[in-house]
């Protein structure tokens, strides 16, 4: 526990942190689920998830958020993302075509329920997107530490 | 226009600075000068959708990147100059300036103009056909989603080489790790 407190910044960016870390992850949240209505959508969203995350490793130092989302579980996540981007385009074959938009009659636009299936390639990008650049941020952090230990 | 003029000066000198500066630290708040601009340039164009995706992927991508992984030991490396490299870019500059004085000497368009039939198709009927209200949404995920299926491998290319190109490192680690334990 000392070992935690020696680490990362000072006390007042820690706390800051540890306030703002839940809210900078629900607007990122916020920001994919209304992609469809509000400027944003899972590109944007997923990067500042990501951002949340990256966030608790620079203010604490080391990688504190590795344990919480692990290096291997980032791939699995992004990978997921990918295969169900895929899925929905390929389950639009059977209605008409490639990336069909099979629920277009669902919901009224405007709704948080609407524009067929949107939201939900909105959250495979989003999934996809942010587990791809924080598998990025954690690769190079442990390539970092792999350098400075051999120094 | 005038903000506009103003914000790209300032992205100029943010981008000769961030060439400039000895401090690596220095030259990444510089070129973080230029992606806020860019930001704000975007958002007096009327395009939120992409001045949220610019500043938040320059902050994560450009700013976050450098500075978590930064070397004390690389900030204040420097190189000599390499006459090759300023000859070539100097001879394209040229190249550049004058294939677009050629091209554009009778006079450009105003600025989103003519509109062509695509882009007029896509605001009239975004909201009928796909009931969703943000149209660049409908665009980039119903009308151009094969765009946005490229641009998504693109990025799972990327992922999968800087993994592929770094695990050997990453495993070498924790080999180290196991020897130290035991």
């Amino acid at each position: 526990m000392s070992k935690e407190h020696e680490r990362g910044m000072s006390v007042i960016v820690k706390t800051v942190t540890r306030l703002t870390v839940g809210l900078i992850f629900l607007y990122g949240i916020y920001i994919i689920l209304h992609g469809h209505l509000t400027p944003g959508g899972g590109f944007a969203g997923g990067v500042i998830i990501a951002l949340s995350f990256i966030n608790l490793d620079l203010a604490f130092g080391g990688s504190v958020s590795a344990k919480i989302f692990s290096k291997g579980s980032t791939g699995v996540v992004e990978a997921l993302g990918a295969v169900m981007f895929l899925t929905l385009a390929l389950i639009g074959l059977r209605y008409g075509g490639f990336f069909d938009n099979f629920l277009h009659p669902d919901g009224d636009p405007g709704q948080l329920l609407s524009a067929g299936i949107i939201p939900l390639e909105n959250i495979a990008i989003s999934l996809k997107v942010g587990a791809g650049l924080f598998g990025i941020f954690l690769t190079i952090i442990v390539l970092q530490k792999f350098e400075s230990e051999k120094k | 226009m005038i903000e506009l003029y103003v914000l790209l000066g300032l992205m100029i000198a943010g981008a000769i600075i961030s060439i400039e500066v000895k401090n690596l630290l220095s030259a990444v708040v510089a070129v973080g000068i230029v992606g806020l601009g860019l930001s704000i340039i975007f958002l007096l164009l009327k395009a939120p959708d992409v001045a949220l995706t610019q500043i938040v992927v320059e902050i994560v991508a450009v700013i976050l990147l450098i500075r978590a992984t930064l070397h004390r030991e690389i900030a204040q490396k420097s190189c000599g100059s390499r006459p090759f490299g300023a000859i070539m870019g100097i001879l394209f500059l040229g190249f550049a300036v004058i294939a677009a004085l050629v091209t554009f000497s009778s006079g450009l368009n105003p600025f989103g103009e003519p509109l062509m039939t695509v882009s007029r198709f896509y605001p009239m009927n975004a909201i009928s056909g796909t009931g969703a209200i943000n149209v660049v949404s409908s665009v980039i995920l119903d009308y151009r989603a094969y765009d946005t299926l490229g641009e998504a491998t693109v990025l799972f290319t990327a992922v999968i080489g800087v993994l592929t190109v770094m695990r050997s490192v990453g495993k070498k680690k924790e080999e180290d790790l196991q020897e130290n334990n035991e």
